[in-house]
């Protein structure tokens, strides 16, 4: 495998501790498992999905990412550097590194500054650009490669001025002008209208692949993670079940949950219809995790062995990896 | 007898500066044991045309024209209390929000039967049995009628809420975008229950969505909405493979697939119109990649098989549905 | 800001609270020409006697008190006293409280337990009598008693500018400031604060009609300067001369003037109100 990660988290974990009230007056203590020792890696101008349904982490791994959490265990790795433990400057110095793109377009933005401010700010802040003419062209110019022509025009205005998918390539650009080397966006698309999704999910792959970034997307709309990511990985209660190709998991769909999921997942095609593949019950609550392999309660292939023993992670032949098992993990 | 004929509705609201018609002009007829989606994109009327239908139009709405015949009666003339008796025990409505307007102080079991005791003249026993019956009907167990809603998880509430909208045997039921918050597995869930309880009823039922993927699993019939407009109308199969309309073309090309060949997706340049101006012409024609001259008058309408469509250019549809399918065709237009 | 003046300007109520301030302002400025004599002056009537209690007439606009002095004097030069005051302690109220309050809500954790826990000593704190003992202990003064309702009045913003800060701090633009390495300092004060100034102003306003009142009342108790003429004092004079239901010309001016210009306070705070809360524009 070529070594050209840009990002990479080693059992990576994230724990929160929460008041949890039970029946009653009862007011337990417990740990919230948000990310329970996950492996992931992004190289250089490839995109990496994380799909999976609320609770299941791949938020909280975003934050962990971007340095506004701090990690429980494990380690993250920028390249060579290790960023999982950065405060003060240093900190502020990653942070030319890595950004994000928010869910809510109507939210990320400051309501009170004009679209010019938001994206120099941040050039202000690390003082790149000589002097205020300099930032300026250079908000222009990024403005302009977000598809938002001319950029004139948007510069002197503010968010409610802009449609949704105006103000995302706002905040596209905003997270870009700082030329970081890798980019999350969460749920980038969900609160636009489908028809102008692709606009925006595709001058998320341009940027990823002109500028050579690391991008990370995180949906819980599989389809959309087919569309836009290299490779996915599957979240569920804070581990990574799945992890591989895009294609690939789509065809092979190793692990019982990615199979409940692509089978959820309805089809524009009237002609396909979805199917719900055996699966039981609901996701529970991230404080109760099942003992033995999460999962078991609701898998339809539960054997004895998950109901006491975690599963390894196995690695296929393809170089997919699942943790269950039916496939070794051992 | 259609079970719901909507003749020419026009729905109108008052802003601090002029009107905005929301609803112009639609037209639809819903059969006994249909399953209508009604498609369409933020603005373009759809969740106006529900509430009017039902009568829950905020202060400044109004139904200003048409009729709403629904069972022979129309609609538009009732008192405020005589929809209000129509309202659930006739056509019940589940909004997007559903599962917060689940009263946190009281039992679920005992919102259930509230309705049923008030609108027919049951004992609380009987009530409680007929909540029993619409619990194993959503998957839900009987002993949860006991718990409060905060006990429940979202899935569970909006299963919940379903139960209530049956309770007094609708004839029909209006569902608002109500999977939309809800993860992909308990959709698909709470999909497959409509599906089945509305075979098992024979009710009828309009499912209000911006995801024609949802219509795709559960509807026989799609209308499409743009604009205030209806602007195809057909079997479900029929519109989503083979669209007549140009925003329908686009529309479809629009959602990414899990089956088939990786295929690219298109976006439809512009933003939706701007319903308080006085519009000429067909709606859609500033995105339209294939507008002409003759878009600025307003189009006769085509009937085709299974249903109906409003374009200019119906004539060349077959040409123009091989040419939406190239992206590259929606590119230019931006 | 222009944002705000502009909803400013159009509500009325704040409209007519900043004519009658502006009006008080104007006079206060332009005392020493638009009063006819000197407030402190004894006034002789041509034949040598003092012109005691005399009743409004062409000379004396407010007639005169028990002294033989010129009440629209006094009340023109006592505006002075009365707009300083406000205005002094309003700007000074409003700076500590809100910086304490934006501080205390974003940084949370101990400089918060900190900080509020002060605020609420001083709740326990009864205004008045505070405001009495500072200024026998200091001294009379203007000075003493602006300085008695900053300490005790700035509590109240801070609370309230507190909680805005708490529930601005989660907003995601906050959360995408952060990530674009901006310092803690400069989104407190580039991003929350200007969020937090219609609140603000709704402080400046208020606090500036509750200085107003509690100067007058700290003079009208006979603690005030002696040596500076205000309306409270005005009034402990008009009623330690006994004077009060003789002379309606001299002791009801200054209380109509204080309940003017406090009046115009709370518009004004009312019109602010509504700015930072939209929901209460539309009745």
């Amino acid at each position: 495998m070529a070594d050209n990660k840009v990002i990479e988290a080693i059992d990576l974990k994230k724990e929160f501790i929460v008041k949890v009230k039970r029946e009653g007056k009862v007011r337990e203590t417990k740990t919230l498992k948000a990310v329970d020792g996950i492996n992931i890696y992004v190289n250089k101008g490839e995109t990496l999905g994380i799909v999976g349904e609320s609770g299941c982490g791949k938020t909280t791994t975003a934050k962990l990412l971007l340095g506004l959490h701090e990690a429980s265990d494990g380690k993250i790795m920028l390249g060579d550097k290790d960023i999982s433990h950065l405060h003060g400057s240093e900190l502020k110095k990653f942070r030319k590194h890595a950004q994000m793109v928010f869910q809510d377009p109507y939210e990320s933005l400051n309501p009170r500054f004009k679209i010019k401010n938001t994206i120099m700010e941040p050039l202000e802040i690390h003082g790149i650009g000589a002097n205020k003419a300099e930032r300026y062209e250079m908000a222009k110019e990024i403005l302009n490669e977000s598809g938002l022509r001319p950029a004139e025009q948007f510069m002197d205005r503010f968010p409610h001025e802009m449609s949704g998918g105006q103000r995302q390539r706002v905040a596209i650009a905003r997270a870009l002008v700082l030329s970081p080397e890798f980019l999350i966006a969460d749920e980038p698309v969900s609160m636009l209208d489908v028809s102008i999704r692709a606009g925006i999910l595709k001058l998320l792959r341009k940027m990823i692949a002109d500028r050579g970034l690391a991008g990370i997307v995180i949906s819980h709309d599989i389809s959309l993670i087919r569309y836009i990511s290299d490779r996915t990985a599957v979240m569920y209660l804070g581990k990574i079940v799945e992890q591989g190709d895009t294609e690939d998991i789509i065809a092979n769909r190793y692990h019982p949950y990615t199979r409940a999921l692509l089978g959820a997942a309805p089809n524009p095609d009237p002609e396909v219809k979805f199917t719900l593949d055996g699966i039981k019950g609901e996701a529970p609550n991230p404080v109760d995790v099942p003992s033995g392999c999460c999962f078991h309660p609701r898998c339809p292939e539960c054997m004895d062995i998950c109901k006491t023993e975690s599963p390894k992670e196995t690695i296929m032949d393809n170089g997919q990896t699942v943790l269950c098992h039916m496939y070794g993990g051992k | 007898m259609a079970l719901l004929d909507l003749k020419n509705i026009s729905v109108e609201y008052k802003l601090s500066n002029g009107t905005l018609k929301a609803v112009d002009q639609v037209s639809l007829k819903i059969e006994n044991g249909d399953i209508i989606g009604l498609v369409g994109e933020s603005g373009c009327g759809k969740s106006t045309l529900i509430k009017g239908i039902i009568n829950l139009l905020p202060s400044n709405g109004k139904v200003i024209d048409g009729e709403i015949i629904f069972d022979g009666v129309n609609l538009v003339n009732l008192s405020k209390e005589e929809m209000r008796r129509r309202r659930w025990k006739e056509i019940s409505l589940i909004t997007q929000s559903a599962m917060n307007s689940l009263n946190p102080v009281y039992r679920v079991g005992k919102q259930i039967i509230e309705p049923v005791m008030e609108h027919e003249n049951v004992s609380k026993k009987q009530a409680m049995e007929k909540a029993g019956e619409l619990f194993d009907l959503v998957g839900l167990e009987r002993g949860r009628l006991d718990d409060y809603p905060h006990q429940y998880s979202g899935g569970m509430k909006q299963r919940a809420i379903i139960a209530m909208s049956l309770a007094l045997d609708p004839k029909l039921i209006i569902a608002d975008e109500p999977t939309t918050a809800l993860d992909v597995i308990v959709q698909s869930q709470i999909l497959e229950r409509i599906n089945s309880l509305l075979e098992t009823y024979d009710g009828s039922m309009i499912l209000v969505t911006h995801d024609i993927s949802v219509v795709a699993q559960t509807c026989n019939k799609v209308a499409v909405m743009y604009g205030g407009q209806i602007i195809e109308y057909g079997d479900v199969v029929q519109v989503l493979k083979s669209p007549n309309h140009p925003y329908t073309m686009g529309l479809k090309n629009a959602f990414p697939s899990l089956t088939g060949e990786k295929k690219e997706l298109i976006s439809i340049a512009g933003t939706p119109p701007d319903l308080s101006q006085e519009l000429v012409g067909c709606r859609f024609m500033e995105r339209c990649p294939f507008a002409q001259e003759k878009c600025k008058i307003p189009a006769e309408i085509t009937y085709v098989d299974t249903g109906y469509f409003y374009c200019a250019r119906s004539d060349e549809r077959d040409e123009l549905r091989r040419q939406a399918d190239i992206p590259e065709v929606w590119e230019s237009n931006i | 800001m222009k944002n705000i003046f502009k909803l400013f300007s159009k509500n009325k109520v704040g409209i007519i609270g900043l004519t009658i301030f502006t009006t008080f302002v104007f006079i206060a400025i332009f005392a020493n020409y638009l009063a006819p004599y000197d407030p402190m002056q004894i006034q002789f009537s041509p034949d040598g006697a003092v012109k005691r209690l005399m009743p409004p007439s062409f000379e004396h606009l407010l007639g005169t008190t028990y002294m033989g002095r010129d009440v629209f004097s006094q009340m023109i030069i006592g505006s002075r006293v009365a707009v300083l005051v406000g205005v002094i302690s309003a700007v000074c109220v409003a700076f500590i409280g809100t910086n304490i309050g934006l501080i205390s809500g974003y940084f949370g954790g101990k400089v918060d337990r900190v900080l509020m826990g002060i605020v609420d000593v001083m709740y326990g704190l009864p205004f008045l009598p505070f405001a009495l003992i500072l200024v026998s202990v200091l001294g009379p003064g203007v000075q003493n008693i602006i300085l008695a309702i900053v300490l005790i009045t700035w509590r109240n913003s801070s609370r309230v500018i507190r909680s805005q800060a708490l529930s601005l701090k989660n907003r995601t633009f906050i959360e995408a400031t952060k990530l674009t390495g901006a310092s803690d300092w400069r989104i407190l004060y580039r991003h929350i604060a200007p969020n937090v100034v219609p609140v603000s102003l709704i402080y400046v306003s208020t606090s500036m009609a509750s200085a107003i009142m509690t100067e007058s009342s700290i003079s009208f108790l006979g603690l005030g300067d002696p040596m500076q003429v205000s309306w409270g004092r005005i009034l402990f004079t008009c009623y330690s001369s006994q004077a009060m239901f003789k002379a309606p010309w001299w002791i009801l001016p200054p209380g109509i003037a204080i309940t003017l210009l406090v009046l115009s306070g709370y518009l004004m705070g009312r019109a602010f109100e509504e700015i930072a809360n939209p929901k209460l524009r539309e009745r």
